[in-house]
């Protein structure tokens, strides 16, 4: 097998072990494991997992929250859905809040731009954001049951 | 060679088609800036400083990743190249602070080099300031990300040249940076410490943990020689500051290590400098050794072996040659033993490694060694590989397997009872069960028959005896093979069609195979499998035995043997023996001589009274170690020259200081028979002396006076009574050396033998019938236990173990255990053990590994404080007298032993 076609299968090999943990993020077990499974070395699945930002390998909240930092969301007032954020969730982005419940990240285009400001919490993605709307989109998410 | 004509700044060049504009300019003297291109690695075109600019084109390309073509106009530096080149490494320049006082690689750097050419005076943008730490994990390397210009050379060297991918970029943009293993230390990750990386890195961020601070690349003197390790002959360049070695580098363009190097040749060389050396001739009186000067030594010597030749006869007096010694001396010792001593008692340890090659290749082909070129196996479908863990043993040519599996297509085929390295290559591994080689082999010819796979052709005009080897093979249909060898029969049958197909199948092996009291069957068996497959006389094919030492072909070559003079020559040719004793001015003995284990056991007995050992330590490498120091002990005189006191040397009556590999001139011959220079690097340390000059003083002390002016003199010797040799001569071998046969002057040396004819005329099939071992496990010892090397020691350790980063990364031996068994003993990870035999007993700490099988076990011989050699079994095989190393009965048990 070519090379590229090894890491092509070791990105769907990492999601999925990323979307089997509860803590959002790849194990160092996990990682040999996928190695193993792909024939590839350690360096070399540990370089693929760092190089696209989608992959943690530390522990990271039950929702991520990302937010799109790009041209048209920057200028539609992103800063501001950072702050509101930040504030409401009292970490600074790249952290998890210390329940475990959500991490702070940002991301580049999310592919919405009409709808800008956008986040994607998870899979779902939110245009048109406001402070008021990440409000209740948090006391939603904060009242959801494990 | 096709080519094509281009111009680089309107030089009219011819280059090679398909190579980079880069390649033909550096071939043609031409230099382009590069900073990530590396001659031999893959090409990333990631730095962008060698962008060139090509008439017709717009802008600017990158001449290591674009193609030469026909007609194509380059220029290769301009004022605007060279404003793009300026801004690159002025980005470089500021991505960290690159300091050069403080950097070890001050002077040999391509940064500081380029920014220097390109008259870079100040850096155009904000430097950042930042400082990362260094990782010193490693025993003999330091990573300092803050000197790294991320141009990928140290991964592509770790992926491409040692296959080991411990090194890779991590995150991206920016941030990225080199990590190792899941990024962590070094020393936690597979890295083998060969410092390809390091010699790789262009900047100062991978370098040489113990030369820091030792010199500065301006103050070496750079000399180039051989590696006085393993039977590759990778070429070295020494770097030598106040006549002390600092660091080592491979040498780009040695024959077969092509720049690559492991961890012995690049790191090992410190034991020459130990403080252990011995720098004076020593003499026991009443029990104790004490300093004498060389007069003292060499007189007393001669007078002792005078007065027991006179008492006992020649034949009580025999030698130990020196498969660590060159070629010159190991000529001058031979000769020493039968033309002074008059006997042919003269033997090394190769009678404990190959001689059961030598034995069955010479009768099969008629030529004992390596029947093919190193840089063949690149050119071979399919490669077997038995009974060598090549990665550890011949570590380049075991990274060089490695590389042509994963990027060469070439497909491997490992038998062997250890799952080493090399399975993980592999595309079929059979695991015989320890001791029934003959018996799968056999297999595999049965079905390459039975199935018409076999070169018809070959058989038929080149080699005798099918008919009567047929009729055994068909004995050996998978079904009986799979009762005695373990193999099921499928992997056989499909084992024997990739071999039996393959266009160009070689075969490599090494103790595996002939370390068995059937080594000389197992050989010839193999024999057989390449003459029925036609896989002789070609490139790329062949029958490869792996040499151990660096000079054990050579010193095998120079009849270091009881029944051989120089060139395989017998002693028992009435025609060869007149030769020589016209050419030696002497009577020689008719009467073969005894090899390593025989004057042991005569010695013992009685009748050998005087030894004279050079450069051996057979108390740590010979079978039955007991048995040996009785036989010394038993020795009226013991002389042994080394340069260390070793376990052998300790017994003796006189010790003499020879000198190192680093201290000579002289030749070592490699496992590919190429004959290849040693330069004398620094003076002799201490008192000591050249090796070739002790052996003379001696002789002419004894009335036989041998005059020589220096090694090279020798050679000429040598050739003009070796035909294999005749054409070798030292003022040819610089650069790439020669292999023989060689036979004239004018011969350009032979890359692979028995093309269009045997050397003895035809191949010949010999029947073989498997017999199991000597000594199987029973009810008293139920384990079998095998013998080998790891990849940071070298035979009895002499050198590997006075070496500081060697006996730091692997400072114990070990006993390899299966998980099974090891659950059934209550043993855990490093429990200490007692092994036993019916021999002896030795204390070892436990590896519990699946490497070996269940009721196997394994040892190195490299531990004096657990010599494996204690335990093993010294019976012989019959033809070639080689010892039973790798099959031997043992017991174990949980031991009171406590770590000291
Ligand atoms: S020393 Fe060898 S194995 Fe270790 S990282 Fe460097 S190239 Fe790779
Ligand atoms: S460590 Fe050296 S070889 Fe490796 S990427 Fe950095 S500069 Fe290049
Ligand atoms: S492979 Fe052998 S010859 Fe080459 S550096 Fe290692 S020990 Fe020396
Ligand atoms: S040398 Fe060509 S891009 Fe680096």
């Amino acid at each position: 097998m070519k090379l590229r076609d090894k890491e092509k299968d070791v990105i769907a090999l990492l999601s999925e072990a990323q979307r089997e943990s509860k803590h959002n993020y790849i194990t160092e077990e996990k990682l040999k494991l996928i190695a193993q499974e792909a024939g590839l070395s350690y360096s070399e699945v540990y370089g693929v997992a760092t190089f696209y930002s989608l992959f943690s390998l530390k522990p990271r909240g039950e929702y991520i929250i990302r937010v799109c930092d790009s041209g048209p969301c920057h200028l539609m007032g992103s800063r501001s859905i950072f702050e509101v954020l930040e504030e409401e969730l009292k970490i600074k982005v790249g952290e998890t809040t210390p329940d475990g419940k959500f991490t702070l990240e940002e991301t580049s285009c999310l592919g919405i731009c009409d709808e800008a400001p956008a986040m994607m919490i998870n899979e779902k993605v939110y245009g048109n954001l406001t402070p008021q709307e990440i409000k209740k989109i948090l006391k939603r998410l904060r009242e959801k049951k494990w | 060679m096709n080519t094509v004509n281009i111009t680089i700044d309107e030089k009219p060049i011819k280059a090679e088609k398909g190579s980079t504009i880069m390649e033909a300019a550096l071939a043609n003297g031409i230099k382009i800036p590069h900073l990530c291109y590396q001659k031999g690695l893959s090409i990333a075109g990631a730095c962008r400083v060698c962008l060139v600019k090509i008439k017709g084109r717009p802008g600017m390309t990158a001449s290591c990743t674009t193609e030469v073509a026909e007609g194509m106009e380059v220029t290769s530096t301009d004022e605007e190249l060279n404003e793009m080149r300026r801004l690159i490494v002025e980005l470089i320049l500021s991505e960290h602070e690159h300091n050069c006082l403080v950097c070890e690689n001050n002077g040999q750097c391509d940064l500081q080099d380029l920014a220097y050419e390109l008259g870079i005076d100040k850096i155009r943008f904000p430097v950042n300031k930042s400082v990362e730490p260094i990782e010193d994990s490693s025993e003999v390397i330091l990573r300092d990300p803050n000197r790294c210009i991320l141009c990928g050379r140290c991964v592509r060297a770790c992926a491409e040249l040692t296959v080991q991918k411990v090194l890779d970029f991590a995150a991206r943009g920016s941030k990225t940076y080199i990590i190792a293993g899941l990024d962590q230390p070094l020393v936690q990750t597979d890295c083998v410490s060969c410092g390809a990386c390091v010699q790789a890195c262009p900047t100062g961020a991978l370098t040489e943990k113990l030369a820091r601070f030792q010199g500065r690349s301006w103050e070496f003197r750079k000399v180039q020689t051989t590696c006085p390790y393993c039977g590759v002959g990778c070429q070295l360049k020494l770097n030598i500051k106040d006549d002390k070695i600092v660091k080592v580098y491979g040498v780009e363009d040695g024959p077969d290590n092509k720049g690559h190097l492991c961890v012995k040749g690049r790191f090992g060389f410190d034991y020459v400098h130990h403080e252990d050396r011995l720098i004076s001739p020593l003499i026991k009186r009443n029990g104790k050794f004490e300093k004498a000067s060389w007069d003292e030594a060499l007189n007393l010597i001669v007078t002792k072996f005078k007065e027991l030749k006179n008492k006992y006869g020649s034949d009580a007096l025999a030698g130990l040659s020196s498969a660590k010694c060159t070629n010159e001396e190991n000529y001058l010792f031979q000769k020493l033993i039968r033309a002074c001593f008059g006997t042919n008692n003269v033997d090394h340890c190769a009678r404990l490694c190959h001689a059961s090659t030598v034995a069955g290749l010479a009768r099969a082909f008629g030529s004992g060694a390596m029947t093919n070129s190193i840089r063949e196996f690149e050119k071979a479908d399919v490669i077997l590989i038995t009974g060598s863990n090549t990665t550890e043993t011949h570590p380049v040519i075991g990274d060089y397997l490695k590389h042509l599996a994963t990027y060469n297509g070439t497909e491997l085929i490992v038998v062997d009872p250890r799952a080493i390295e090399l399975i993980e290559y592999a595309k079929i591994w059979l695991r015989q069960k320890s001791g029934t080689d003959v018996a799968w082999i056999n297999g595999l010819m049965n079905v390459i028959i039975s199935e018409g796979l076999y070169d018809k052709e070959f058989v038929e005009n080149r080699t005798e005896n099918f008919d009567k080897f047929k009729k055994v093979v068909s004995k050996y249909t998978p079904e009986k093979v799979e009762e005695i060898t373990g193999i099921s029969k499928e992997k056989l049958v499909a084992a024997a069609r990739m071999y039996g197909k393959a266009d160009k199948g070689s075969i490599i092996f090494a103790m595996g195979i002939t370390q068995h009291t059937t080594g000389t069957d197992n050989v010839l068996s193999l024999a057989n499998l390449a003459m029925l497959c036609g896989n002789v006389g070609r490139e790329g094919t062949g029958v490869n035995p792996l040499r151990g030492q660096n000079n054990v072909q050579g010193a095998c070559d120079m009849g270091a043997l009881p029944n051989v003079y120089p060139g395989y020559q017998s002693v028992s040719d009435e025609q060869a023996k007149e030769k020589f004793e016209k050419a030696w001015g002497a009577k020689l003995s008719p009467k073969v001589g005894l090899t390593v284990v025989e004057i042991m056991d005569a010695a013992s007995k009685g009748k050998i009274k005087g030894l004279y050992i050079m450069g051996e330590n057979p108390m740590l490498s010979d079978p039955n170690l007991n048995h040996v120091r009785e036989g010394l002990r038993n020795l009226d005189f013991l002389v042994v020259q080394d340069i260390f006191l070793t376990q052998t040397a300790e017994l003796a009556d006189v010790v003499l200081p020879g000198v190192s590999f680093a201290e000579k001139d002289g030749t070592f011959t490699n496992t590919g028979r190429r004959i290849q220079l040693l330069h004398k690097a620094i003076p002799n340390i201490g008192d000591s002396r050249d090796d070739w000059k002790i052996i003379t003083e001696i002789s002419e002390r004894m009335g036989y006076p041998m005059v020589y002016r220096s090694p090279a003199e020798v050679m000429d010797e040598i050739a003009s009574l070796t035909p294999i040799y005749g054409g070798v001569h030292f003022d040819r071998l610089e650069g790439q050396g020669l292999q023989w046969p060689c036979p004239s002057r004018e011969h350009p040396g032979t890359p692979y033998l028995h093309k269009d004819k045997f050397t003895r005329g035809k191949g010949l099939f010999t029947p073989v019938d498997y017999i199991p071992p000597a000594e199987l496990p029973d009810e008293e010892y139920p384990f079998l236990l095998s013998t080998g090397r790891i990849l940071y020691h070298f035979h009895t350790g002499s050198l590997s173990r006075r070496s500081k980063p060697l006996d730091s990364i692997a400072p114990e031996g070990f006993l390899e255990i299966n998980p099974q068994d090891a659950e059934k003993l209550k043993v855990k990870d490093n429990d200490w053990l007692r092994v036993s035999s019916r021999r002896g007993k030795v204390e070892v700490k436990a590896k519990i590994t699946d490497r070996v099988d269940k009721g196997v076990v394994f040892m190195t011989f490299h531990f004096a404080e657990s010599a494996a050699n204690l335990l093993t079994n010294d019976a012989l095989d019959p033809v070639a007298k080689i010892p039973e190393y790798k099959v031997s009965a043992v017991k174990i048990e949980a031991s009171d032993y406590i770590d000291s």
